[in-house]
């Protein structure tokens, strides 16, 4: 039976808290796309996308109205390039890039992720040439998104493609200088990347999925913040109480979209991803939550111990109202995304080094952090060390994707519209690590006993 | 099959017959109709039975939607599906 009260809550979320469902991220397998001339493969991966995906986007907007709620965006990942690109040239892979783009046009999709490279043990052909290819690959299209995983706590740490990375994001920021070096914002370096994460910019299609398959991303950074501040002056474990139930709603709806747009597509249920995703619309930051715990603003003392708990509360109401859980599932601290994650960048109370700290209770890593365009590449392959080494000795996700902004110095702000924001340039600092990280070679993987 | 129309706006003569007419000539059956006060606005909840709808649920949803822009009002039909998803276990 329907109650009144229910109905007007749920009413509520969706209109006044931007409760909204953030992907329907659409997997894809392109492994029997594998063919030797390089126009064939770059057509057939086209081919593929295309026929698997035609009815990703009608579907996703019927689901949209049946239901009332809004999902924003309907997009694809795809198995990770490198392994398609062992016999290509860069013009070859390229060309891929190009297809993933124009498959993504045509379908109305805003994002294609799967520009990728898994290199935590070292580099294939296949991974060189792909790396080596990222920064005009993002500079030539619109929609395609890359990653990197560098790293995993089995593998240890792949230096040399942190060096190498530094370079690549340095080239990217110079090669779309026209746009705020906005190529940066769709490239993620990763420590432990998911399989079957649908946030882009670093979704890929994993080894071990399925032919093709729908993950879920929920969102509702405003919910959580309106029932916090609802429950006025209760203790932390009531406040993890009323988080847990929130996240319970929220992930359910996302449930619900999953299970009806993977039976209406004909396509497997994967996972729903848990993350609390903000938007730099009011209402809509993960920054307010955390402030509206009762901090005087996010990055102050305490922010940490604040995102912990909201980040375990979120999970431990997520999964019970999920079968299958997954992706990257934590609150998201993307800097630019975020409006109260601007403002406190903008007062000085949120540094890059409280990110760091912060990304080692929360999910993803350093996001959407812009710092100035004449950083030095060591520093960023240093900033990429620093934060790929807390995902490896914690066993969990960890990622940077900082934009070193052309032409912009501390204090100026880029404005990127829409769901990327705007974003303050942030400082770093700037003594060198390069002798660290020329040295290259591997950092080994870390012991998981003699815990401290 | 249930689903919930809700009304938000300001108050005015004649909502209800409008909203009801609508559902009539889609075949959709009103079975209950509440009213209160959501974040200072009026608010309207029917609840109805649309085992017997006429056109695509999506349609109606636009159907709604145009009559509350003709009104100036939010008018929203939500399957119900959303609702018993996130407040039953």
């Amino acid at each position: 039976m329907l109650a009144i009260e229910d109905i007007l809550e749920t009413i509520s979320m969706i209109r006044e808290e931007c409760l909204d469902i953030r992907t329907i991220t659409m997997g894809i397998s392109l492994y029997d796309c594998q063919c030797e001339d390089p126009k064939r493969l770059a057509d057939r991966i086209y081919d593929k996308i295309m026929r698997c995906a035609k009815n990703l986007v009608p579907v996703g907007e019927e689901i949209e109205k049946k239901y009332g709620i809004p999902i924003v965006n309907k997009r694809i990942s795809v198995t990770p390039i490198a392994l398609m690109a062992g016999q290509l040239d860069q013009d070859g892979v390229i060309q891929l890039a190009k297809s993933l783009d124009r498959a993504a046009q045509d379908l109305g999709v805003n994002f294609i992720g799967g520009y990728s490279a898994l290199v935590q043990k070292g580099c294939t052909n296949g991974s060189r040439t792909l790396m080596e290819s990222i920064p005009e690959a993002l500079a030539c299209t619109k929609r395609v998104c890359s990653s990197v995983n560098v790293a995993s706590t089995k593998a240890g740490i792949n230096m040399n493609a942190i060096a190498l990375m530094g370079k690549i994001i340095k080239k990217t920021a110079y090669l779309t200088r026209d746009h705020g070096s906005d190529g940066c914002s769709k490239l993620v370096v990763f420590a432990n990347a998911p399989e079957d994460n649908p946030f882009m910019a670093g979704a890929f299609h994993g080894i071990g999925e399925p032919e093709t398959v729908i993950n879920v991303g929920v969102s509702g950074p405003g919910v959580v913040a309106s029932a916090i501040r609802r429950a006025g002056n209760c203790n932390m474990m009531e406040l993890a109480e009323i988080i847990k139930k929130t996240a319970f709603k929220i992930t359910r709806v996302g449930q619900l979209v999953a299970r009806e747009a993977s039976a209406r597509l004909n396509v497997p249920f994967g996972i729903v991803d848990l993350s609390l995703a903000p938007t730099p619309a009011v209402g809509d930051s993960v920054a307010h939550i955390l402030e509206s715990m009762g901090l005087e603003q996010c990055g102050c003392h305490g922010t940490t111990a604040a995102l912990a708990m909201l980040n375990d509360a979120v999970k431990k109401g997520g999964v019970m109202a999920s079968p299958q859980v997954g992706g990257l599932s934590g609150a998201f601290i993307p800097v630019s995304e975020d409006a109260g994650m601007i403002a406190a960048a903008k007062a000085g109370t949120l540094s890059i080094e409280k990110l760091e700290a912060m990304t080692a209770v929360c999910s993803v890593g350093l996001d959407m952090i812009a710092i100035p365009g004449d950083t030095d590449e060591a520093v960023i392959s240093a900033i990429i060390a620093d934060e790929i080494s807390i995902g490896v000795a914690n066993t969990k996700t960890t990622a940077v994707r900082v934009i070193p902004v052309y032409g912009c110095k501390v204090g100026d702000v880029v404005n990127y519209g829409g769901l990327f924001g705007e974003a303050p340039v942030m400082p770093v600092r700037n003594q060198s690590p390069a002798v660290f990280i020329n040295r290259g070679g591997h950092i080994p993987a870390p012991i998981h006993s003699l815990k401290n | 099959m249930k689903a919930v129309i809700s009304v938000i706006g300001k108050d005015s003569v004649g909502i209800i017959a409008k909203v009801s007419a609508a559902c009539a000539e889609n075949g959709v059956n009103i079975l209950d109709i509440s009213q209160t006060v959501l974040q200072d606005y009026f608010t309207m909840i029917m609840i109805t039975d649309i085992s017997a709808i006429k056109v695509n649920f999506t349609d109606f949803v636009d159907i709604m939607d145009r009559l509350g822009h003709s009104c100036g009002l939010e008018i929203h039909a939500m399957h119900e599906d959303i609702f018993n998803s996130m407040h039953h276990i």
